[in-house]
């Protein structure tokens, strides 16, 4: 399977997930929304060093993936690629930060180990929370909750119709490119004799397409706005969910629960 | 060029939320005033192609790697800065959501790096004055030349700029333990090379519309037959020049601050270099600057838990097995949360 096909698949299979009907998937989008961004925003705000402080932020995701009824493998298995890239950040800092921090037994445990450990944390966390949130909640529920943040029309019409359309575009690209490979076996790539046509091609039929679809839209009436219909109430539950996520972030900001943790059985 | 968001401080992350936001902002409301509507699909599908396209590898000869197409320089030829910009936020948007490319906190960073100076200053800067040029008035290509060179230069030129906005962005979030020097002459060269290929495959996909539809580029009509009445080769060549004494000298300038980072680092320095420092002479490690003393004092005062007991510390012990006892608790919640699921899940669907 190509890089193309692999990415079609892949939004497929987001697309499938988006659609469950667990207590998650029920949350107002908005209120995940919400709840994302401050989480991503507290777990990456913990000093290099607070690696202890950070570990328990896990137990946000580890939750949602339970309730979503989501395996966390899946959550591997699709960053796969993702995943080794953010955790190379930070793989320079214990070559760089050599102060001792603390002994364990004859080990002597680096600021820099301990740095590139909360790093690699961090991006695994806000990767897992950013992929929570896409993983419960359809792309036009997104889109509905970004209008309710008064985010302009324009940009959530733009970003559900590019999303309609990637899946499209990405079709035709990999039909193309796979006709192309099966003309140039054993060949990397695009020649670059075909460098300008290739792409040139698909952007000419892709431009007259969008022609079409303008005068298909305005035939059915439509505006400049999309309308976002099928958005849930906020319910008790959404707000509960938010006020209780956000409290346990700002405590775990704020305490040392590992520590505390750790001090009622180590004297 | 995609940042995660483990790479940015909450704090810078939001200057660039702001700044993009801003940006954003400035170009809805153009489209607006335009009242062009009708530009939306196009602007979707556009933006879909070139999210297509991106993943499309085309092989640089004789090297046996490929590179990609780059976004935002084409779509601001194609659709204008405006337009272009908010097309290419889209694509990182859905980059970030769907692909994990990009953080979702670093999103603003990530449009200020490769959409920004992609549209703004790739379009304001470069292609625009150099389509309204006259040089090469009179040649025969005239008009292929400049798409050509203004693509190349465009591509290279805020590739150079977004790269170092990466490094300051990280330097100024305190994540990393890199020397900004050494960073620079990491990110900078690499980014020279992709640049230049980037531009050359833009550059073959605009001559290619230019030939066949060249009524979709944007200032190309005005460029070719207007070229007298706009902007003059002198204004141009100024444009340029200013543009690469601020790119050039700036950079020059920043990575002066710590000269030797990257020589050190690969050459070794017997007396106080790298290649000691390695593990063997802790004390003596490290490179010291005003800025790094600056920063690691504006750090210290801001950190939030700046005392947390570590070396030196009579507590230090206690306090790191209690972290770690506490840590171990936390993961051990973790697992039977994991395991609670699985049972219920099971109970349900045995139920069902």
């Amino acid at each position: 399977m190509d890089k193309l096909s692999g990415a079609q698949s892949e939004l497929r299979e987001m697309d499938v997930l988006a659609a469950g009907i667990s207590v998650v998937h029920r949350l107002h989008p908005l209120c995940k929304l919400l709840v994302t961004v401050t989480y991503i925003f507290i777990v990456v705000s913990f000093h290099k060093y607070d690696l202890s402080g950070l570990i328990v932020m896990v137990l946000y995701p580890v939750l949602m993936f339970q309730a979503a009824e989501i395996p966390v493998r899946v959550f591997f298995y699709k960053l796969r690629v993702v995943l080794p890239l953010v955790c190379a950040v930070g793989l320079a800092n214990p070559f760089l930060d050599r102060m001792p921090l603390t002994q364990i037994g004859n080990l002597v445990i680096t600021g820099g180990v301990v740095s590139m450990l909360t790093l690699m944390l961090k991006g695994c966390l806000a990767l897992m929370a950013s992929f929570l949130l896409v993983a419960t909640t359809p792309i036009d529920m997104l889109c509905g909750a970004l209008r309710k943040l008064h985010v302009p029309k324009v940009l959530t019409a733009l970003l559900l119709l590019t999303y309609r359309y990637v899946g499209v575009i990405m079709g035709e690209a990999s039909a193309m490119s796979q006709a192309y490979s099966l003309r140039a076996p054993g060949q990397k790539g695009i020649h670059i004799s075909a460098w300008g046509s290739f792409l040139g091609q698909l952007l000419l039929r892709s431009m007259d397409r969008a022609q079409e679809l303008y005068s298909s839209m305005e035939l059915r009436g439509f505006q400049g706005e999309f309308f976002y219909s099928d958005i849930p109430a906020c319910r008790v539950s959404s707000v509960m969910f938010v006020l209780v996520s956000c409290s346990f972030f700002a405590c775990a900001r704020v305490v040392n629960i590992a520590w505390l943790l750790g001090n009622l059985v180590v004297r | 060029m995609h940042m995660a968001d483990a790479l940015l401080a909450p704090s810078v992350a939001a200057t660039m939320y702001v700044a993009s936001g801003a940006v954003a902002g400035i170009c809805v409301k153009a489209l607006k005033k335009d009242e062009d509507m009708a530009k939306l699909p196009t602007m979707a599908v556009t933006a879909a192609l070139v999210f297509a396209g991106q993943m499309i590898n085309y092989t640089i000869p004789g090297t046996g790697s490929s590179g990609h197409l780059c976004g935002g320089m084409l779509l601001s030829a194609l659709l204008g800065p405006q337009a272009g910009f908010l097309s290419m936020v889209v694509i990182l948007a859905i980059q970030c959501l769907f692909f994990a490319d990009g953080g979702l906190m670093a999103l603003g960073a990530n449009c200020w790096n490769m959409a920004f100076y992609g549209c703004f200053i790739g379009y304001y800067l470069i292609w625009k004055p150099l389509m309204h040029s006259r040089l090469f008035a009179g040649k025969k290509n005239a008009a292929r030349v400049k798409i050509a060179l203004s693509s190349v230069l465009g591509c290279i030129i805020t590739l150079q700029m977004g790269a170092f906005s990466v490094v300051l962005e990280t330097s100024a979030s305190g994540v990393t333990e890199l020397p900004v020097g050494t960073f620079v002459g990491i990110m900078q060269p690499i980014h020279l090379a992709i640049g230049l290929v980037e531009g050359l495959i833009t550059a073959a996909v605009l001559l290619f519309i230019y030939e066949a539809r060249p009524e979709l580029l944007t200032e190309l009509d005005e460029g070719t037959e207007k070229a007298k009445s706009r902007c003059s080769l002198k204004t141009t060549l100024a444009i340029l020049t200013a543009v690469v004494v601020v790119v050039g000298g700036g950079l020059s300038l920043f990575a002066s601050g710590n000269p030797d980072g990257l020589e050190w680092s690969m050459f070794g320095n017997s007396e106080a270099g790298y290649s000691e420092n390695m593990g063997l002479d802790e004390e003596a490690y490290g490179i010291s600057s005003k800025t790094a003393d600056a920063a690691e004092a504006i750090q210290e005062k801001t950190a939030f838990l700046p005392d947390y007991a570590f070396s030196g510390s009579d507590s230090a012990a206690g306090t790191s097995v209690s972290g770690l006892v506490g840590s171990a608790i936390v993961a051990g919640a973790a697992v039977l949360i994991c395991m609670l699921g699985g049972f219920f899940r099971r109970k349900k669907s045995c139920h069902g």
